[in-house]
Formats: structure tokens, C-alpha cells, sequence
């Protein structure tokens, strides 16, 4: 038996900050970063006698993430208590909700290899936040409540991810959905996107699913495809190797991407979930619905679906385009003002994303630009190695890119005779390499176009050189 | 004339301080020397707050002076039960878990009370957490029934009913999640009220089931309980369960009479299980109804008989999880013996609650365990709607319910401290009005064999308080007990 005769089945269980000013259930502050314990009261702070309002933005901020990622919503739903005892959770139960979730019945798409893939929502729920306990070398474990009743969303896919690279692929969709929406910061770093992984195993072409386990600690996306890989291979050798798959919660440690036994089910909490008798029903009329889906701007598949269609892009760069909002608004800026669209989309793609190092950070470099640098590559003043340099130049100091190639004479050099001459003078210098061509290792022309370039400090037309040489070398 | 001030019903006192014929202080002086006098053998409070009484008193006679509108309230000596918030004053819930816990806010109608210039004479003793039916069991102390020493005062308000008894508060607040109001004060012979669930505020109420839960006055008359109940009605945006009353206005009619008026005496209120006695008195003041005007007849609630089970696993259900934040984490109570997190958990809760308490957060998290909900906590929901349609079809033909409040009258001291059993069955007649939402009054309708008072009960449709004090003061002024 090998690995390849398995197969993972993957549910996502993903829990969002939302951006609401003020906690659940009481008027705090959710502000991030604040001193331990400035922005509590008594009612997140569960003090005897209090009582949780139900802030009502979240309910609205809930309804559309579930709109965004095509749900049905619930007409009625209610609020449950959740109860366990744990120092950073002040009441002894969380305020969820079981039975009747706001949302349900969705699902969003994601862009593989062959082709596109729809994965279900399960549901989408409202829930509060716990508390953060912080560990204190010399004073032992201390609380800070201030995390206490921040309002979150617990997004559950449908068991239907069979790879890490769907995982990934499903939670940067999700993620940018959720940011088109406004909803959420949705940084994983700070903790406002969280993921829990359900994965199991089981032989192909099997119907029955295999025992999961569940990895929580997962803070990036790349962890949730590493701890997967581990995950899986874990799973297989086991019962490769005679073993039973317990069902159990796992800790993943990203210093050394293996995951580690939390707690197994036996240990598990019955959370005895009952519906809170403080709070009444949630109701979402149908005129509050339509008005919430009115406020949700065009989403990552429909932007995607123009840019394929209008701009003529690649399915993959519309995909990467789209799933960070700021690129795909500035990507709309700056084509507009561009005569090369897939030009403009591969250059935001390559050297864009990688000078902003993935982050959701402005491009400091003025549409205009931006695109009048993709018309240089699109007309073929500047070859592409140029064309890459110049953004490079623009992102720290933005200017006119026209300028720049001129001032700094980075225009490509395409004339011919001056090319063949040179081409005959490399010849001259590398007989060797000139040789071995003429003998039929076409690979020694690289070297030679090599020579060429240096020779033009970079700025020769590619296509001609080549052209130039091989002539040269005909002759 | 001391003696005359404490007396004086709220009412009277209101309007001799208006008169200035009294000042705020000497009434709180009054109330005080009483409070002095009798402490000993009642043993009605947990904590006297006789400089803050003093404090609100002369602020309330300063104003006064400066002849400023002052609400009816202003300078009336009260009483208010432990579980209710206090902001700066210690409230235990009479519980070693809050032994030394002081809010730093006030309940909803500890505000109300602060607005209204009413003079805070102490808080008083409860059954732990408001669990119990004699209040024997607090963590502090027994509280004695005025009536008879060697007897409980009722429960869990037993210190509420017991200092408006002995003239140590000119009325209380108490609260009512499945009689504790009323047969307390059916016990000690004074009139009680737990009005519609939703028409006081609960927050800063330390909950015991959050949804049975309400805050209502103690008082020496019908028209005083109408006249604190009116003053405590809101819509509170703290608390969602809150609602806007309908009729808020509990005096206008109060003088109407029962005329017309038809009530109804479901013969399951009326089954062996209570004492002779107490049906017969009941019965009496149905009479007495008819007498006056009112149409009187038998009805039936057939699925009372179940409310009991059904209110003992809500209940409980509900406290199990509302009683998990004394966790010993963060305030009250915390286990010396706690080498680890679930020790502190486990020593500090079975050290600061009680036997009750304990036995009722056991029961709750049973019926909610995985496996049991269906049977119990779900059943139980089911038989309150079936509770709650029973009065609905009642409702629809009559205007008023009369019941007993309770199947004996005050039980001895020690008498069903053994047998939690026996001390449910004693909210019999209390706890259909809780699992329904419904108002309901206990006032005084007349005396065992010993001496011993008997009340009865008078529940209303929602928000139909003015109605149950209409017909209650009625029967107060014809029956004069």
C-alpha cells in the first residue's frame, strides 16, 4: 500500500473578528492592541447580575457574510449558551449559537487546475469572543478580559476539501471575501481570522469517512497547508502501519510544522448548549435583508469574471488579481489608463505582489504610472528586465516613467546594424561557444545572447539579438 | 410617636413627610431604633447601611426645605433583598461565594430607588442565591418569622417579608422565581407582588433562572404595593427581556371595585394535597367577591399538576449555568486548596455554595447533559407551553384566578431542612404563574388554628397588574385583616 491510495477529506471551521466598534453584548471598545484590561466592564466581564444586549450591527455584518458566500438566511434564529469552564471565559459559557445559525447553505468557488471547484457552507454563526490568557514568567497565568465579547463569526465548510492546496485556495477566497464586504480586517496574524482543520482519511473510491481529528493554532494560511501535508501523512502511516485514528484535538507547532496531541474525545466537554434565556430571537426581515445585500459591493468572482472576459486575463491572474481587494482596485485604476492589460496584470502580479510582499498595503506608485511603464514593455521601448527595474525605481520614489527612461537612457537598443556588429564582435570573442552552435547544441546560443546583453548593460531588445546572432553565425 | 411612624403605611408616611409634619431623618431614625430593637429575634438583615440611610435622609429633608418636587417615594425607609445589586454595599446573595463582594454598580431598581429619594435601611436575608423556601438556607444566618419566632418566614425572601412583618422597612424588594415573593409573604401576613415577567428590570438582579426571574415590592397594603410597583415599572434597554408596560398606571382604578369583575378558582388549586384550612379561607374570600359584585366560578388548568416537574428542571437548568461564573477566578470566593486550575474550580465551588445550591446546580446540569435534554430540559419546555395554554383558555373567559398561595402556612424552623422534596411540593400554587409569565399578588386572607397567617393568591392576565390590585384592595378594605 502507498500514500496514493488515499484520499483526505477536509472541513474548514473558520472564526472571524468582526469590525464592529463595540463588543456583543456591551459597549467596549474592540480596538486591537490596547492595555490588558482597559476596555471591559462589568457585562463582559461577567459580573453577577449583568446582561448582554445583542449589538446589532454584528447581526448585520453576519448576514452579509453569509449573503457574500451565497447563503440562505435564517428568517428566525436564536442564541445559545455554551458552557465550559475556563479562566479566560468570565461567565463559564460563550454565547453562540447551535441549532439555529443566522446563515446557511452556502458555498463560494475556488479556481484549481482543472478548473473551478464549488465548496459548500455549512453555516455561518455569531459568537463571542473569549478572554486571552497571558503567561507571565515569575507571576504565573493572568487574564486579560479585554478580548472578552468581541464579536466573531464561526464560518464551517462542508466536508469537501481533498487537498491542502483546496484549503488554502478556499480560505484566501473566503478571505477576500470577506474583506470585499468590509466586514473584517481578517488578518490571521493578529488573530482576527482563526482556523480550525477537521481531516481524515480513507482509502479511494471508499464511501465511509474516515476518524478526524481537529488542528487548531493555525495562524496563516501557508501553517494550514503544512499542518495538512503533516496531518495526512500522519493519518496514512498509521493506518498503514495497523493503527486506529483516535479522534482527538491537535495542536500544530509551526516552529517544526508537526502536530502534536491536545486532548482527546473522551476528555471532551459536553457543553450542555441551551438557548439563553437573556436574549430574545434574532429576526431578519426580509426588507433589513435586501437593504444589507444592497451595501455589498461586487465580489471577487464577479470583478474576476470581467477581467477574464474585458481584459482578456488568464482565469489564474483574475483569480490573484482579485482576491485582495486593494490590487484588484488598483488593478481597475490603472488599466483603464493603459493600452496593455495583461501586460499591466502580469507586471501588478509579479512585481507588484512581491514588492508589497503580499500584504494589504497601497502601491505607492500613481496609476498613471503604473500603466504608462506597462505601455513601455507593451510597445517594446523597454524590454521586460528594464520594465522591472523601472517599477522597482517608481516604488521608492514614484515619477514619470517616460522621464526616467529617457534621463537614464534605459530605452532597449533594437537597432539593427549596430546589433549585427556587435553580434559579429561576441562571435569573435567566444569562437568556442560559436563552434558548438554551428555543431548542432543550439543551447550554446544562450550563452551568446548572454554576452549580447551584458554587452548592452541589459538594454537589448531580446527577440533581435537572437536574430542578429543567428544571422551572424550563418554566415 | 415612633412607634406611629413605623405604623404608618407608605402612603401615610409619604404624606406626612410632604406635609413636613416629619422629616426624612426622623422617619429613618424610626425605622432604625425599630431595626435596633427587634434584629435580635427576627434577624431580617444581612447588612444595616444606617449612614448612607442617614446620608439619603437629610439630602431628601434638604430638598425639601427648598421646597423642590420630591416623587412620593422620597424619605420612605426600605429594604432590599441581597440578591439585588448595590453599588458599594456588599450583596452576598447570602452566600459564603459572595461573602465580600461589593458591585461596583447598582441594579436597575437600586436607580430607580436612588431617583426616587428612598432611603436604604440595609439588605436582606435570603435562601442562598434565592433557592429555598424558609430562608433557612443563607450562609449567615435563620431569619424568624414576626408571627411566630419559632417559624420560617418563607422563602426565599424570607428577610423581605419578615422586616415589612415587623415594622423594620416600610416596604422591601424582593424577587420571584417561583414564589419567593409570595409565600414568604403569605407566611409573614403581608402583601407581595410578582408582577408580569418583563415589566421590572432584571439587570443587576444576581439571576437564579433568568427566565422566572422578577423583582417585585413587599408591602403592609394592597394600594402600597401598587404604588412601588408603579414606581419600578421599565422598559429597560440593559435588559432585552424588558418590555413596555401597557397599563402602568396601578391607582387610577384602584378604587373600582370588584364589580362585574369574574374570577375563577381552577379546582386543581384547590386538591388535597392543601391543607383544609387554607381552602376554606380561600374559599371564603371568594365569597366574600361574590358578595361584592364579582362573578365567581370554578375553572380548570388541567396541566397543573406537571408545572411543578417542569419548573424544578428550567429552573435548575437555567441556575447551573448562571451560577458557573463563581468560579473563584476573578471575584468572591476562592479555595485556599487549589494546587491546580481544576481544583480551584472543584474546592471553590463545593466550599463557598451551599447544599441547596449545590443539589440544584446537579439537577441542572444533568437535565442539560447530552443524552438527557430531550427527556428533561426539552419535555419541560413543552409542558410550560401546554402550562401556559391552560391559563390562556382560563384567561379567555375570566378576568382573574384565586388561589392558594402555599399548602400550609409557615412551616417550624428545621421542619423541611431534611427534606428538599417536601419543601418543593411547597411551591405548588406559585411556580405556574412563573413558567407562565403571569402577574400574581399574595395578600392575607385570613388565620389557621394557631394563629398563623394564610394567603391567598390573586393572579391576572399580562399586564393586568391593575386589575389583581383593583380586586385585592377590595378584599383588603372589606375583609380588614
Amino acid at each position: 500500500m502507498s500514500i496514493q491510495e488515499y484520499e483526505m477529506i477536509i472541513g474548514l471551521e473558520v472564526h472571524v473578528e468582526l469590525k464592529t466598534k463595540t463588543k456583543i453584548f456591551c459597549g467596549c471598545s474592540t480596538e486591537f492592541g490596547a492595555e490588558p484590561n482597559t476596555q471591559c466592564c462589568p457585562v463582559c466581564m461577567g459580573m453577577p447580575g449583568t446582561l448582554p444586549v445583542l449589538n446589532e450591527q454584528v447581526v448585520h455584518f453576519a448576514v452579509k457574510a453569509g449573503l457574500a458566500t451565497n447563503c440562505e438566511i435564517a428568517y428566525i434564529s436564536k442564541q445559545d449558551r455554551k458552557n465550559y469552564f475556563y479562566p479566560d471565559l468570565p461567565k463559564a459559557y460563550q454565547i453562540s449559537q447551535y441549532d439555529l445559525p443566522l446563515c446557511h447553505h452556502g458555498w463560494l468557488e475556488i479556481e484549481q487546475d482543472q478548473g473551478v471547484k464549488r465548496i459548500g457552507i455549512t453555516r455561518i454563526h455569531i459568537e463571542e469572543d473569549a478572554g486571552k490568557l497571558v503567561h507571565v514568567e515569575g507571576k504565573g497565568t493572568l487574564v486579560d478580559c479585554n478580548r472578552c465579547g468581541v464579536p466573531l463569526i464561526e464560518i464551517v465548510s462542508e466536508p469537501e476539501i481533498t487537498s491542502g492546496e483546496e484549503a488554502k485556495a478556499y480560505l484566501q477566497k473566503l478571505r477576500a471575501i470577506l474583506l470585499y464586504t468590509g466586514i473584517s480586517d481578517v488578518r490571521m496574524n493578529e488573530g482576527s481570522m482563526r482556523c480550525d482543520v477537521n481531516l481524515s482519511v480513507r482509502k479511494k473510491g471508499e464511501k465511509k469517512l474516515g476518524t478526524r481529528t481537529e488542528m487548531k493554532n493555525l495562524n496563516s494560511i501557508q501553517n494550514v497547508g503544512k499542518a495538512i501535508e503533516f496531518e495526512f501523512n500522519r493519518q496514512v502511516q498509521v493506518l498503514e502501519s495497523g493503527g486506529q485514528i483516535i479522534q482527538e484535538t491537535r495542536r500544530f507547532d509551526a516552529a517544526n510544522g508537526k502536530t502534536f496531541s491536545m486532548r482527546s474525545k473522551e476528555n471532551a466537554n459536553d457543553y450542555r448548549y441551551f438557548p439563553d434565556p437573556d436574549l430574545a430571537p434574532i429576526k431578519i426581515s426580509k426588507a433589513l435583508r435586501t437593504s444589507l445585500a444592497s451595501d455589498i459591493p461586487q465580489l471577487p468572482d464577479a470583478r474576476k469574471a470581467v477581467y477574464m472576459e474585458q481584459y482578456g486575463l488568464s482565469a489564474y491572474a483574475a483569480e490573484q488579481i482579485t482576491c485582495q481587494r486593494s490590487m484588484a482596485d488598483y488593478f481597475e485604476q490603472t488599466v483603464s489608463l493603459c493600452h496593455y492589460p495583461k501586460i499591466c496584470a502580469n507586471l501588478l502580479l509579479s512585481e507588484g505582489l512581491r514588492l508589497s510582499s503580499g500584504e494589504e498595503d497601497s502601491i505607492p506608485i500613481q496609476p498613471g504610472h503604473f500603466a504608462a511603464a506597462a505601455d513601455l514593455l507593451g510597445e517594446e521601448i523597454i524590454n521586460s528586465s528594464t520594465c522591472r527595474k523601472v517599477i522597482q525605481i517608481l516604488w521608492k520614489e514614484d515619477q514619470d516613467p517616460k522621464a526616467l527612461v529617457e534621463r537614464e537612457h534605459l530605452a532597449q537598443i533594437q537597432d539593427k546594424s549596430l546589433l549585427e556588429a556587435m553580434a559579429k564582435e561576441v562571435i569573435a570573442a567566444y569562437p568556442q561557444a560559436a563552434e558548438s552552435y554551428r555543431q548542432g547544441k543550439t543551447a550554446a546560443l544562450q550563452s551568446l545572447i548572454g554576452q549580447m546583453m551584458k554587452q548592452t548593460q541589459g538594454k537589448g531588445h531580446p527577440e533581435k539579438i537572437r536574430e542578429a546572432l543567428e544571422q551572424a553565425l550563418q554566415q | 410617636m415612633k412607634q406611629d411612624i413605623i405604623k404608618m403605611s407608605v402612603k401615610t408616611l409619604s404624606r406626612c413627610l410632604e406635609t413636613k409634619e416629619l422629616s426624612a431623618l426622623e422617619a429613618a431614625d424610626a425605622y432604625l431604633e425599630q431595626i435596633e430593637k427587634k434584629e435580635a429575634e427576627i434577624g431580617a438583615f444581612l447588612t444595616i447601611t444606617k449612614e448612607a440611610a442617614w446620608e439619603t435622609a437629610k439630602q431628601v429633608d434638604a430638598k425639601r426645605m427648598k421646597n423642590e418636587p420630591l416623587p412620593p417615594l422620597a424619605g420612605i425607609p426600605a429594604g432590599i433583598k441581597d440578591n439585588i445589586c448595590t453599588k458599594g454595599i456588599p450583596t452576598t446573595c447570602a452566600s459564603r461565594m459572595l461573602e465580600h463582594f461589593i458591585p461596583p454598580y447598582d441594579a436597575a431598581v437600586m436607580e430607580q430607588m436612588k431617583a426616587s429619594g428612598v432611603v436604604m435601611l440595609g439588605k436582606l436575608n435570603m435562601d442562598e442565591f434565592a433557592m429555598g423556601s424558609t430562608t433557612e438556607h443563607s450562609y449567615f444566618k435563620e431569619t424568624h418569622n414576626p408571627r411566630d419566632l419559632s417559624r420560617v418566614p418563607g422563602g426565599s425572601s424570607g428577610g423581605a417579608a419578615a422586616a415589612v412583618a415587623a415594622y423594620e422597612a416600610a416596604f422591601s424588594l424582593g424577587s420571584d422565581t417561583g414564589g419567593s415573593i409570595r409565600q414568604p409573604a403569605a407566611f409573614c401576613g403581608v402583601v407581595g407582588m410578582k408582577p408580569t415577567y418583563g415589566t421590572v428590570s432584571r439587570y443587576g438582579l444576581v439571576a437564579f433562572a433568568s427566565s422566572l426571574d422578577q423583582i417585585g415590592p413587599l408591602t403592609r397594603t394592597v394600594e402600597d404595593n401598587a404604588l412601588i410597583l408603579q414606581s419600578i415599572i421599565s422598559q429597560d434597554q440593559r435588559d432585552t427581556t424588558s418590555l413596555a408596560h401597557p397599563n402602568p398606571d396601578f391607582l387610577a382604578g384602584l378604587e373600582k371595585g370588584v364589580q362585574g369583575l369574574r374570577i375563577a378558582l381552577p379546582k386543581e388549586y384547590f386538591a388535597p394535597g392543601i391543607d383544609p384550612e387554607i381552602r376554606q379561607a380561600v374559599k371564603k374570600a371568594a365569597a366574600s367577591f361574590e358578595k361584592m359584585g364579582a362573578k365567581v366560578g370554578e375553572a380548570s388548568l388541567p396541566t397543573l399538576e406537571y408545572a411543578l416537574p417542569a419548573y424544578y428542571v428550567i429552573s435548575s437548568a437555567e441556575a447551573s449555568s448562571n451560577l458557573s461564573r463563581f468560579d473563584g477566578v476573578r471575584y468572591g470566593y476562592r479555595s485556599e486548596n487549589a494546587p491546580s486550575l481544576e481544583e480551584l474550580y472543584k474546592n471553590t465551588r463545593s466550599e463557598g455554595f451551599g447544599e441547596e445550591v449545590k443539589r440544584r446546580i446537579l439537577l441542572g446540569t444533568f437535565v442539560l447533559s447530552a443524552g438527557y435534554y430531550d427527556a428533561y430540559y426539552k419535555k419541560a419546555q413543552q409542558v410550560r407551553s401546554l402550562v401556559c395554554r391552560d391559563f390562556e383558555q382560563v384567561f379567555s373567559q375570566w378576568d382573574l384566578i384565586l388561589s392558594p398561595v402555599a399548602p400550609t402556612t409557615a412551616y417550624r424552623l428545621g421542619e423541611k431542612r431534611e427534606n428538599p422534596l417536601e419543601m418543593y411540593q411547597g411551591d405548588l400554587c406559585t411556580v405556574p404563574v412563573n413558567i407562565a409569565g403571569l402577574p400574581a399578588l399574595s395578600m392575607p386572607c385570613g388565620f389557621d388554628r394557631e394563629g398563623l397567617p394564610i394567603g391567598m393568591q390573586i393572579i391576572g392576565k399580562h399586564f393586568r397588574e391593575d386589575l389583581i390590585y383593583q380586586a385585592a384592595q377590595a378584599f383588603e378594605k372589606e375583609a380588614a385583616i
